[in-house]
């Protein structure tokens, strides 16, 4: 047991983004809770689905991604992948499709309840796995899917061919959810919403940019807790003036030259890949207790949606993460180490995710080689905590750390 | 001044005493690692060996597996940095050391100066381990001391081609139910350990010099092995696994001075 005494938290501050934001996340479970009271349809979506069309449609949908990651970081990952290795899945899939396909058949995780769906909407520019795990939630639930094909890009740009397939998928995707739900779709309020997300998505660039400021003005964790609204609500306008506030903070920290990331920043890292839920504390800490900050992540990257119009949404959906080749991946980094004075990488080598982990050695390679900075990888898992050790965390850390410390020295 | 190396690994815990003339006093090795009294063994026969008492000690570094729960030492150094300040110490043109521990392999390169720059490490699977070894030597009713000499008599090698340690196991046990020749698996079983650590060191880029650290390296068949994946020379010294304790004895020398400095 540990001798710490805590000191009693403060009142979180109803001003604050970091309020706003926890907030948001919150009320968009109890939104849907209560449509589905009312007797509304609602769906369960793909975090890379374009979001802004159940937005425009004023649909209320939840995130499976989103809750099997808060069950998995409030500790209910190695139960709910336990009753879906029960229902006959491999321990093999992702741990996401795991929980959620378990809480779909019904098993209870008060870490995050949501409403069961009345239609589901994914899309293949995530990974071949999602597909499936939709299909068998579609399947089971017998409830309709949309699915929306968009192709793993060799490219670092969209081609005209490959926008339009985008483009009549989605027109056909509003038609189908039209029918589905009753909803009319305006080209007026989609206007709206595209404005709303691209201010949403400057403002989260922005503020995910003042990293580049030495010491940063904020720790990368909060990142990883912040993108859930970048992911589920950018199109709401309470988003975009939170993002905003959370910007300002930033600004005034770097003024006064104070920080989110408590103790002195000694070193600067990024950190590759999903977190890893379960264990969030341990990761977290391993790195405070050196003085590192996990100053960017793909992340600070990935979620900043900005367009102008409709075809420029279909485009963007074609250059999320997970739908790049490689040397885009890549590159995107780089810039991101070199902007952000980046002197180390962390790779969180993802049990769970072949698509994350796949590539990811060859390309921290090239990275490490491009920046000349040390790459150090872990073994771990986004949300079953079976597959991550603390002491070998522990181990590559401290020797990451102690590279970087002796490249300072020499 | 007396500085104390002291390594707790997985299997078996090493200690080093060494003077600022970077002499080594003592050096002792006892089969219990992390969580038993290894280490406080290591430290009484490094003492009654070098005729010194506790006091005598000016500062200790404790590395590896078990450097977080030692108590006595003034301060932690991981077994990569370690085992690369160690290996530079035994061989001064090393570039790459390969480390075979029980539990993990790591591959580490140095500079001209000895120190770290980079590192991989296997990934949670025991394969290509001493744990893979011992396994094997388990079903062989051997000890591990003697798969290099079984191996020597052998005139042909029977390939394991199993990288998980449990399909390996049975695959060693048909392959005796078969009859095999047990000179032979056991050739097939070290090359296995050499295979699997060779493909870390191919994500590094084999860097000439190149030395083998930790328990495994004891073992020639593994170091023949790994000579022959790779292509190149593998410097050996009997001192191989006290490259840890004895990085961490030097460690405790240069922290110890930069201590006086700030006095
Ligand atoms: S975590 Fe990986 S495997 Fe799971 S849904 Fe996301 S991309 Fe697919």
């Amino acid at each position: 047991m540990s001798e710490e005494v805590r000191k009693p938290r403060p009142a979180p501050d109803p001003a604050s983004a970091k309020y706003k934001l926890n907030m948001i996340a919150k009320q968009a479970y109890d939104d849907v809770a209560e449509a589905k009271k009312r007797g509304e349809l609602i769906g369960w979506c793909a975090s890379n689905f374009p979001v802004e069309i159940p937005e425009t449609l004023g649909l209320h949908v939840c995130y499976p991604e989103n809750q099997a990651a808060g069950i998995a970081a409030r500790g209910g990952g190695e139960r709910m992948c336990s009753i879906a290795e029960g229902m006959g899945y491999s321990n093999d899939i992702c741990a996401y499709a795991r929980i959620s396909l378990a809480y779909a058949s019904g098993a209870e995780a008060e870490e995050q309840p949501m409403p069961l769906p009345d239609y589901v909407l994914c899309c293949s520019n995530i990974c071949s796995c999602m597909i499936k795990w939709y299909e068998n939630l579609s399947r089971e639930l017998q409830i309709p899917m949309i699915m929306i094909d968009i192709p793993f890009n060799p490219d670092y740009e969209v081609s005209d061919a490959e926008t339009a397939y985008i483009r009549n998928q989605f027109l056909d995707a509003i038609a189908q959810l039209e029918k589905i739900t009753g909803k009319k779709w305006s080209w007026d309020r989609y206007q709206e919403v595209m404005e709303i997300s691209g201010r949403t998505s400057r403002a989260w660039l922005a503020a995910t940019a003042m990293a580049r400021y030495v010491p940063s003005p904020f720790n990368g964790f909060d990142l990883l807790n912040h993108m859930a609204v970048m992911v589920t609500a950018r199109g709401k306008p309470e988003a975009a003036e939170a993002m905003e506030t959370l910007l300002k903070e930033y600004e005034e920290n770097h003024n006064k030259g104070i920080s989110t990331y408590r103790g002195e920043e000694q070193h600067r890292i990024m950190f590759e890949g999903i977190a890893c839920w379960p264990w969030l504390r341990v990761t977290s800490r391993g790195l405070r207790d050196r003085g590192i900050n996990m100053v960017t992540t793909i992340y600070a990257d990935a979620f900043g949606f900005i367009y102008e119009d409709f075809d420029g949404m279909c485009r963007a959906y074609a250059k999320v993460p997970n739908a790049i080749n490689l040397e885009y991946a890549r590159d995107k980094r780089i810039r991101l180490c070199q902007d952000n004075h980046v002197e180390g990488l962390l790779v969180h080598t993802n049990r769970s995710c072949k698509l994350w982990s796949g590539f990811m050695n060859e390309m921290s390679r090239q990275i490490g080689a491009a920046c000349e900075i040390p790459v150090v990888s872990f073994d771990g898992d986004q949300a079953d905590p079976r597959n991550f050790s603390e002491a070998q965390y522990d181990t590559r850390v401290q020797g990451l750390t102690e590279i970087m410390q002796s490249r300072k020295e020499a | 001044m007396v500085f104390m190396g002291i390594d707790i690994g997985s299997t078996t815990s090493k200690g080093v005493l060494m003077n600022e003339e970077q002499a080594i006093l003592a050096q002792h090795l006892v089969h219990a690692g992390i969580g038993t009294s290894g280490p406080a063994a290591v430290k009484r026969e490094l003492l009654a060996a070098a005729g010194l008492q506790d006091e005598d000690i000016d500062y200790t570094v404790v590395t590896g597996y078990g450097r977080r729960t030692y108590a006595e030492a003034d301060s932690q150094v991981s077994e990569l940095s370690c085992h690369a300040k160690g290996s530079a110490f035994l061989f001064p043109d090393v570039r790459m050391v390969i480390d075979i521990g029980g539990q993990d392999a790591k591959v580490i390169c140095l500079d001209s100066h000895g120190r770290m720059t980079d590192f991989v490490m296997n990934d949670k699977c025991a394969a290509g381990t001493g744990r893979f070894l011992e396994v094997m030597a388990g079903i062989l009713q051997m000890d591990v001391s003697e798969l290099e000499q079984e191996a020597a008599k052998a005139t042909q090698t029977l390939r394991i081609s199993s990288t998980c340690t449990v399909f390996a196991e049975s695959e060693v046990i048909s392959q005796l139910a078969a009859g095999a020749e047990i000179p032979a698996l056991v050739k097939g079983i070290c090359g296995s350990v050499a295979s699997r650590t060779a493909g870390l060191v191919r994500r590094m880029g084999v860097e000439e010099k190149v030395c083998m650290s930790g328990g495994v390296a004891n073992n020639g068949a593994v170091r023949r092995a790994m000579e022959e994946e790779l292509g190149t020379e593998i410097l050996y010294s009997p001192l191989a696994q006290f490259a840890g304790a004895l990085g961490a004895a030097l460690y405790a020398m240069e922290k110890a001075g930069k201590e006086k400095e700030h006095e």
